[in-house]
């Protein structure tokens, strides 16, 4: 038998499709650009009604009036609910249930535990009604002192960070690596709460027909999702049907459940209507996840030469006051550089904030911004140059594990980029260049690393008579172009062109396609994809070859190539047969394959697996006010087999964006005495606009992994904002001369 | 949003008689007003859609070379304005410096004028705010105020306004033409905007049921195209208020300066100007040290509201760039990005 | 009491009642009209991605009371193509890739088609940067939102000489 998991290693046949590797324009262009692809919110359902919460606006306390009969008597309202009425959930919200499962609100007490935390819904005609009947509510509290920012949030050593990740880590001996130093540096950095603020707003249908439930909601992780919300409803998975076929944008904040969409789902039960709830964007700052704020201290030990001898990264870390999530910073010290000892520790700070949650490469992204203008900060002191002092402590192994990498084009990376930015004609020492115009110009760079991890997804192929096939595995495209991606890996499994292949995806009555998170959905669903197309494929060839009218008969062990709808006998490619004619000869109208992406144990268990990076950025600085514009970023990263370059340039050169948001742009700005946020709009909460990003490129760098999975896929989605936050940082200094301390960078900072 | 009547008066007469019934608030472009509305923090029991009275939409070049524009026109429009541009530069960048293509699009003359503050305790109906409720107490002291006021407020208030378009106004002393129940009159833009005093918030000054109707540049205003520039500086590169800005305009004969306006923004409840500044400037040759002179006249007396008092020292200095650009002459052509510290100081010609 | 408005959206008339006067030329496109391709994203004019063309200027939907456009003549996303045939800008977003999650696409291509109108920006990639940046894109889309705005002004440039 062949291993289903990996048909091409098995040598029973061969597919080198024509469809991976190509820059297709997105397979979901045509609908985006018309206004026709149908996200959330999009749903109106016979007997729609819309639901609003009110959000509270103490941090702490509870709630002690909510005047329902002002909302009540408001023309369009139907029905007000609050904990006094709200139907019962078979899952208490508070229960940690499985893995992915946050504490959330969704009205179970009066307890109020952050600004903006769902305490009522008012359900009413139109969304004018709802939203006025939320406002008329005009709750009274008794309320408690806010705990926001570090100083007033209680400290704690948390027993893991991220998702189970470990909290404190030591390898070698870091004292001993301190003294044995030529130089010490020490660089502190803060980053602040960061608000996922995906275009599309967290958004929800709901409707239950008996004890079925139908939702369009924009989820990262169908089949878990439809799963969990069986659970908080009591009913088998499969009467939940979760519909998320394009999402607005994710980044982390869409993966989970979160407690406006358990009320929506409530709110439908109780009118026995359809409802729908689409959040504010200034709800868009609460119940739905963040990344935490970090305080953090990198230590690096140098010798004279340049060589780390110690690496001692310190993360604390914003969480909720009820739950953990912490973001898991100095982790991303472990597998970069080359240091004889690395300790990395975390310490969490409970503050009155909804809990945080994966924010597009958590962890990575800020930790990486620590570290990078730490390395450039030891560079400064030993008077080299900062990509010339990163290629003196190239891990040549995992720094953290000792283990070899499965790939790594780092060295690549770092020559391309620096190439192409033209990184040779920087000067040593900061504040030498200016424009034409008198800005200061300033050039900095940052390595990029991301993991390649792998989550369990399914998928499945069949193939039809008449020479199609339709391949399902249920994907979220949040815009990352898996729409595009998988369709391109399943035609390639099922050895067809794209264009005789129908790809469903996007609901949770498809196979579970996984999580798409952690840079991994390519990997994992493409994975299964085709490994269900060489189930599919392996059956057919039995099927030929057991058959005395196919020209393929006896072929036995010499095996066949799949290409274009036709198997051809591996040693002899005059003799082939059609699918369709191996399938009507069968009888059979289609055939169906099934397959699990997943990556050899083995692998995994002796490999370091990595997608690598490098950034260069320019930034141009008014010497005076001290406003900054990031002029030119120019990044390259290896990260495996690319299936779609065009798409995977996007991915890239859009973290790179976020990298640029990260140093420069956003900061949720909470009122220390009241714990609400004070900016929770997009005129207050910046992101960058159009102008903000005259020059972004990233190259593709060659690279062949041959263990990190089947298809050699790593991720490209999140990679791009690590290094990119550093590369800036130290542009920054390399214009001004001043080292920042905290992000975002404010003019006031480079002032004086 | 509260329920609230919708009326559209024909013509300016019923617009007043409709706008001066208590809870009543005129709509134009509706880009400030009904986003207050949605936030909670505006809640007119009558909506007086003014946007269709006619002859409110004009540009127009009177006799003694005053330029009059209606209440009515939309921000882009009058930015675009050949004739307008030609003559006002400064305000025209001003204006393209401001919020985004589609909101220019949609933004009358009136209703940028009209514009309250937006200061994040005054967008937060369960924050303390005098100028939302008298006498309530302002909660953004003591509060997040990098972006507050470091001229002219009081513990009232902290505010800025936030208009850019009324910066260089100001420094052109621009008339606003006000109808209303007593009949019509004119004032002063830069009277326009209260300044807080010790118990009272600033804020416009206009009584009930009035509306404007128009705004007068006076004819001396063209007489600074040549020399006339708006730099505002912003955590954004474009689509975002300013932290502090400063609108220029010089006459320049005989390589003296001859008349002198300056403004600056984002940094007192109105458009701040200095007569001390402006009357150093008078007679001196353009240069650095004439405009650093100025730029301490206009911050004299600023003091911090809280942590902004780097915008002092941001006030001074961006006085003194837009001084410097003024002098350089007004670009040919406007800036790929308006008023904007990375718009080319090269590459550009003077104006004859 | 109801109020009744008319819009031509798309070319199309549409007589519209209206519970209260409250709902904003967005909400009505998208919950009355049933015209869903334009997007709510922040819905106080600060993102874009409402944009629509009220008689010809692109402006924020989310901004307008509906019933200060009566009688307007409205263009959104849906009315761009014809046919199968993408409009210029439509297919040079698809062609450069100028959207990732496709939230802000129908915004951005309004926009765009607005800021060709409008005609101030010509082919200075600066001056199209700041004439799309009240478009937000949180994917950072940019360099291909850019890029295609390029590319659909030459296009329609190219069919304008052609036709002309």
């Amino acid at each position: 038998m062949p291993d289903p998991m990996n048909p091409a290693a098995s040598g029973h046949h061969v597919r080198l499709g024509s469809n991976s590797g190509q820059p297709m324009t997105r397979r979901d262009g045509a609908a985006k650009v018309t206004g026709t692809a149908t996200y959330a919110a999009d749903n109106r359902p016979e007997g729609l009604v819309h639901a609003v919460f009110a959000g509270a606006s103490i941090a702490r306390g509870r709630v002690t009036f909510l005047d329902v009969a002002a909302a009540r008597a408001h023309p369009g309202v139907i029905e007000i609910m609050t904990p006094d009425n709200r139907p019962p959930l078979h899952v208490n919200p508070d229960e940690k249930f499985h893995a992915f499962a946050w504490r959330t609100e969704a009205l179970q007490d009066d307890t109020v535990r952050y600004a903006g935390q769902p305490i009522a819904v008012v359900i009413a005609d139109t969304l004018e009604a709802a939203t006025e009947g939320a406002r008329l509510l005009a709750p009274l509290y008794a309320s408690d002192p806010a705990r926001i920012g570090f100083d007033q949030g209680t400290r704690y050593d948390p027993p893991a960070v991220g998702i189970g990740a470990e909290a404190d880590f030591a390898k070698g001996d870091l004292a001993a690596g301190l003294s044995a130093a030529a130089q010490v540096t020490e660089t502190r950095i803060t980053t602040p709460l960061q608000y996922h603020n995906a275009m599309e707003p967290h958004a929800i249908v709901a409707e239950w027909t008996e004890d079925r439930l139908t939702l369009d909601t924009p989820n990262q992780a169908i089949v878990m999702s439809r799963n969990a919300f069986a659970q908080y409803f009591d009913i088998p998975a499969e009467n939940v049907t979760l519909r998320s076929p394009y999402l607005g944008g994710g980044f982390g904040s869409k993966a989970i459940i979160v407690g406006p969409q358990l009320l929506a789902i409530l709110a439908a039960r109780m009118v026995q209507r359809p409802v729908k709830l689409v959040l504010r964007r200034d709800q868009m700052f609460g119940p739905v996840q963040h990344r935490g704020a970090t305080q953090q201290v990198v230590r690096l030990g140098m010798e004279a030469t340049g060589r780390l001898t110690a690496l001692d990264h310190h993360a604390t870390a914003s969480t909720s006051s009820f739950d953990d999530f912490i973001e898991p910073a100095a982790n991303a010290s472990h597998n970069l550089y080359a240091s004889p000892s690395i300790r990395t520790r975390h310490t969490g700070v409970r503050i009155d904030t909804g809990t945080p949650g994966s924010m597009r490469a958590p962890g990575e992204a800020s930790g990486s911004a620590a570290l990078e203008c730490a390395m450039d900060e030891a560079a400064e002191a030993l008077g080299l140059d900062p990509l010339e002092f990163r290629l003196r402590n190239y891990a040549e192994t995992d720094p953290a594990s000792g283990k070899r990498f499965s790939a790594k084009a780092l060295r690549d990376c770092y020559a391309q980029a620096a190439a192409r930015f033209g990184w040779a004609d920087r000067p040593l020492a900061p504040g030498q260049m200016r424009d034409e115009d008198g800005l200061l110009v300033g050039w900095g760079m940052g390595t990029c690393l991301f993991p390649a991890p792998m989550f369990p997804a399914r998928a499945r192929a069949v193939l039809r008579a008449d020479g199609t096939a339709v391949v399902e595995t249920a994907g979220a495209d949040m815009g990352q172009g898996a729409w595009t991606a998988l369709a391109q890996i399943a035609a390639d499994g099922v050895g067809l062109p794209i264009d005789k292949v129908v790809f469903h995806s996007g609901s949770s009555d498809q196979p579970d396609g996984g999580v798409a998170g952690g840079s991994a959905h390519t990997a994992s669903a493409g994975g299964a994809l085709h490994a269900a197309g060489g189930d599919a494929i392996r059956q057919l060839a039995e099927i030929a070859a057991a058959d005395p009218d196919s020209p393929l008969f006896g072929t036995g062990n010499t095996g066949v190539t799949a290409r274009d709808g036709r198997l051809y006998r591996s040693d002899d490619d005059s003799r082939s047969d059609s699918y369709s004619d191996i399938m009507v000869r069968a009888g059979l109208t289609e055939l169906t394959g099934t397959g699990s992406g997943a990556r050899d144990p083995a692998n995994e268990e002796r490999r370091a697996m990595f997608s690598h990076g490098a950034v260069f950025a320019e930034v141009k600085i008014d010497p005076e006010l001290f406003q900054i514009r990031v002029t030119r970023m120019v990044g390259a990263f290896a990260a495996g087999r690319i299936i779609n370059p065009h798409l995977a340039t996007s991915q890239l050169t859009g973290g790179m964006i976020w990298g640029l948001s990260f140093a420069l742009h956003e900061e949720g700005v909470h009122d220390l005495r009241t714990g609400r946020a004070m900016n929770a709009d997009l005129a207050g909460y910046h992101v960058p606009v159009n102008a903000d990003a005259p020059s972004v490129e990233a190259i593709l760098v060659d690279e062949t992994d041959p263990y990190v999975n089947a298809l050699g896929i790593k991720g490209v989605g999140e990679i791009g904002i690590t290094g990119t936050v550093g590369a800036i940082a130290n542009a920054v200094w390399h214009a001004t001369g001043k080292r920042v301390s905290s992000f975002p960078i404010h003019i006031d900072a480079l002032m004086g | 949003m509260n329920l609230f009547d919708y009326i559209r008066p024909a013509t300016l007469p019923e617009a007043i008689a409709a706008g001066a019934r208590p809870g009543a608030s005129y709509l134009a472009g509706g880009t400030a007003l009904l986003d207050l509305m949605k936030i909670g923090v505006a809640h007119p029991g009558q909506v007086v859609d003014i946007s269709r009275l006619p002859g409110l939409d004009r540009i127009e070049r009177l006799d003694d070379g005053a330029i009059r524009i209606g209440a009515l026109v939309r921000n882009a429009d009058l930015a675009r304005d050949p004739g307008f541009a030609a003559a006002c530069p400064a305000v025209a960048e001003a204006l393209l410096s401001g919020a985004s293509a589609q909101v220019r699009n949609a933004a009358t003359l009136a209703g940028n004028l009209m514009q309250h503050t937006r200061c994040a305790y005054f967008q937060d109906p369960h924050s303390a705010c005098n100028r939302r409720n008298a006498g309530a107490g302002c909660d953004a002291i003591g509060g997040e105020t990098r972006g507050h006021a470091v001229l002219g407020w009081s513990d009232a208030c902290i505010a800025t306004h936030p208009s850019d378009f009324a910066v260089p106004l100001v420094a052109l002393d621009a008339v606003v033409e006000i109808a209303g129940p007593d009949g019509p009159r004119d004032m002063p833009l830069a009277d326009f905007y209260a300044l807080p005093d010790a118990t009272t918030p600033g804020g416009v000054t206009l009584a009930p049921g009035e509306l404007i109707t128009a705004l007068r540049l006076p004819p001396e205003a063209a007489g600074f195209a040549a020399n006339a520039r708006y730099v505002k500086l912003r955590e954004r590169t474009s689509f975002a208020f300013a932290l502090v800005s400063a609108a220029a305009m010089l006459r320049i004969e005989d390589d003296r300066i001859a008349a002198a306006r300056v403004a600056l923004g984002g940094v007192a409840a109105r458009p701040w100007r200095s007569s001390a500044a402006e009357a150093a400037l008078i007679g001196a040759t353009p240069g650095t040290d004439i405009f650093e002179t100025a730029a301490d006249l206009m911050v004299k007396g600023a003091a911090a509201s809280g942590d902004n008092g780097f915008k002092i020292a941001l006030a001074r200095r961006i006085t003194t760039r837009a001084l410097t650009l003024a002098a350089a002459g007004t670009p040919a052509r406007m800036p790929a990005l308006p008023a904007s510290v990375f718009a080319p100081v090269t590459g550009t010609a003077s104006h004859a | 009491m109801t109020l009744s408005i008319t819009l031509v959206v798309n070319g199309d008339r549409h007589d519209v009642s209206l519970q209260d006067a409250r709902p904003t030329l967005l909400d009505v496109l998208r919950d009355r009209i049933g015209l869903t391709g334009t997007k709510k994203g922040c819905d106080r004019g600060q993102c874009g991605a409402c944009t629509v063309l009220v008689d010809g200027r692109r402006v924020n939907a989310c901004l307008s009371l509906a019933l200060t456009v009566d009688g307007a003549d409205i263009t959104t996303i849906e009315g761009l193509a014809t046919g199968d045939d993408l409009h210029p800008v439509q297919s040079a977003f698809v062609a450069c890739d100028g959207f990732q999650c496709g939230y802000c696409t129908p915004g951005q291509i309004m926009s765009a088609v607005g800021l060709i109108a409008e005609g101030d920006a010509g082919t200075d990639p600066e001056r199209i940067r700041e004439g799309m940046s009240g478009n937000i894109c949180r994917c950072a889309a940019y360099p291909g939102i850019t890029a295609a705005v390029l590319d659909a002004q030459a296009r329609l440039a190219d069919s304008e000489r052609t036709n002309g």
